[in-house]
């Protein structure tokens, strides 16, 4: 029960920081909006009726899986930093367990993540994105269940990482092919071998294509987009969060402790 | 009564180092003593109480806190000791009040709320009082970053008393605050040891805070090199002196052996206190002198000079 208490303590702390830094909000969708309007504008424009579907509808839901997945990783990978400031150090000597904290990051995370997936859907309605009640309402479980993806994959990159600074360094080349690799803005149904392994070795593949078996469901331009379904992409998640939040919190004490 | 903290035969070599950052140090500390380990940056204090507070596993040895091993029971370790590191840790977003907040939660005090009017009645007690102790009445309910350097670090330790530690662990607690500030924070220590009879574990590069300590282990290059009650540890590091000379050398000589007081010829001579005051001792000579110089380092000199060689 303590833990249950300190798990959401922990992710309301996130919270809060994030609604008393607005600036931060708005200073973390500037790439995305400009992914979505300009990439996938533009996309769609000189592309768009060779593919024979929507670019911009495509960018879109890439874009907001992307950055569900980006936020929550790089907000779980800052306690490497953390824990050497602030309230955190007050977190790690606590009696919680280490699960516990790290899961406790993760929503918090998540909850930081989330608000701005909302503004991205807002944005989506006014660049044109089509959508219907039921979309905005199916994607909100979709969209944590990418957030947890994201935080459990900071999580196994932050354990093996010893430093904010190499995590710095490193996150950008794991994060940055994911961006083709997952199919953010380029279609991916056709890849070469060689890619086509790289592609299902990328966790965000799943969250992404997830956000489009649910967003596309009932729709013509489903079976073009989509590439497995809502069950499988979510078996895929599922197994993937367990395996990166238990493996990743392992090795995180461990190299903690055995430094 | 069995010692709070217990300290075996303690290592620790730091991945890739070439040598032991804690290097077998063994001591004991009893409930509600005030123990203060002191030493140079870089002895090794971080690292120790790193050690004794769980977030740091150690090469070989055993800790052992309130009864539980540091490593074994690292949960009920953390669940009986409170830590006042040597970075603040508090969080400036939130206000004072959700720092406690938030710590009494991690601790299971009491369950999570997201107000502090929602928030058990025993709990919102105890706030007020502590605003009251602090003198701040409602800046409890303000960000931190409107608090002084001192008023932060108190709020620290009232923070960390919430739980009822039978250990309060303070890592360097006083740097980067002004003289002021300290006195303040050294008066509020020792009325919480007074009122509640918290064992307090210091770690300090200040030799003026060790010396209210009722134990003083002093650490160099990870090796403990003096241990003991700050009299004690004065008496082994402090050589106490009075360096005289006289016109008949031979006279003074004889008359120092005559009334039994060690000495050394350098050639000056140095007679040793030995615990006899400077008085006594110049009382008991006749010789005419030509020199007369006490040589009475303070604990700082001393300190100094066993720490201060590279």
């Amino acid at each position: 029960m303590t833990d249950l208490n300190a798990i959401i303590a922990i992710a309301y702390r996130d919270f809060i920081k994030l609604l008393r830094d607005p600036v931060r909000l708005v200073s973390s969708l500037v790439l995305p909006l400009l992914f979505i309007g300009i990439l996938g504008g533009s996309l769609q424009a000189n592309m768009g009726r060779a593919v024979g579907y929507n670019l911009l509808v495509f960018t879109f839901t890439g874009i907001l899986a992307q950055t569900l997945f980006q936020s929550t990783a790089l907000g779980v990978i800052s306690l490497i930093e953390d824990r050497e400031n602030d309230f955190s150090q007050e977190i790690f000597v606590s009696p919680i367990s280490r699960y516990s904290i790290v899961f406790g990051k993760i929503l918090g995370e998540s909850l930081v993540a989330l608000p701005q997936g909302g503004a991205i859907v807002l944005f989506g309605l006014v660049v044109g994105v089509p959508f219907t009640g039921e979309n905005v309402l199916l994607l909100v479980p979709v969209a944590i269940a990418v957030c947890l993806l994201g935080g459990a994959f900071g999580v196994i990159l932050m354990a093996n990482l010893g430093s904010q600074r190499s995590a710095n360094q490193i996150f950008p080349f794991l994060m940055l092919p994911q961006f083709f690799l997952a199919g953010i803005f380029t279609p991916i149904r056709i890849l070469p071998v060689y890619l086509e392994v790289l592609s299902r070795i990328s966790p965000l593949r799943y969250g992404v294509d997830l956000t489009r078996a649910v967003f596309y469901a009932g729709t013509s331009d489903y079976e073009k987009v989509v590439l497995a379904g809502v069950g499988f992409n979510s078996a895929v998640l599922a197994g993937l969060f367990a395996v990166f939040l238990t493996a990743g919190t392992v090795l995180f004490v461990r190299s903690e402790r055995n430094r | 009564m069995p010692p709070i903290i217990d300290v075996a035969h303690l290592v620790k070599r730091y991945k890739k180092a070439d040598r032991n950052a804690v290097d077998d140090i063994s001591f004991a500390v009893a409930p509600g003593e005030f123990f203060t380990l002191l030493g140079p940056n870089g002895a090794g204090k971080t690292t120790t109480i790193s050690i004794l507070t769980t977030t740091l596993a150690p090469t070989a040895g055993t800790v052992r806190i309130a009864g539980y091993d540091a490593v074994q029971a690292a949960s009920a370790v953390r669940r009986n000791v409170g830590i006042i590191f040597q970075n603040p840790s508090l969080d400036v977003n939130l206000t004072a009040e959700e720092n406690v907040r938030f710590h009494a939660i991690l601790y299971g005090l009491y369950p999570f709320r997201p107000t502090f009017r929602t928030m058990p009645r025993a709990y919102q007690d105890a706030i007020h009082e502590l605003a009251r102790i602090l003198d701040i009445d409602e800046a409890i309910f303000k960000p931190i970053k409107t608090f002084s350097g001192g008023m932060k670090r108190k709020l620290e330790i009232l923070r960390s008393l919430i739980h009822q530690p039978q250990v309060l662990f303070l890592d360097e607690p006083t740097a980067g605050l002004d003289p002021m500030s300290r006195r303040g924070l050294w008066e509020y220590l020792t009325r919480v040891r007074a009122e509640r009879g918290t064992t307090i574990f210091l770690t300090t590069h200040y030799l003026e805070e060790a010396e209210g300590a009722d134990t003083i282990c002093i650490i160099n290059k990870g090796k403990i090199v003096s241990y003991g009650t700050p009299a004690k540890v004065k008496a082994e590091l402090v050589e106490e002196y009075l360096l005289v000379d006289a016109g008949d050398r031979s006279r003074l000589r004889a008359e120092l052996r005559a009334r039994g007081l060690t000495f050394a010829e350098t050639p000056l001579f140095k007679i040793y206190l030995n615990g006899d005051s400077v008085q006594t001792i110049i009382k008991a000579i006749d010789t005419p002198l030509t020199l007369l110089q006490t040589h009475t380092p303070s604990l700082e000199d001393a300190y100094l000079s066993i720490v201060g060689e590279p």
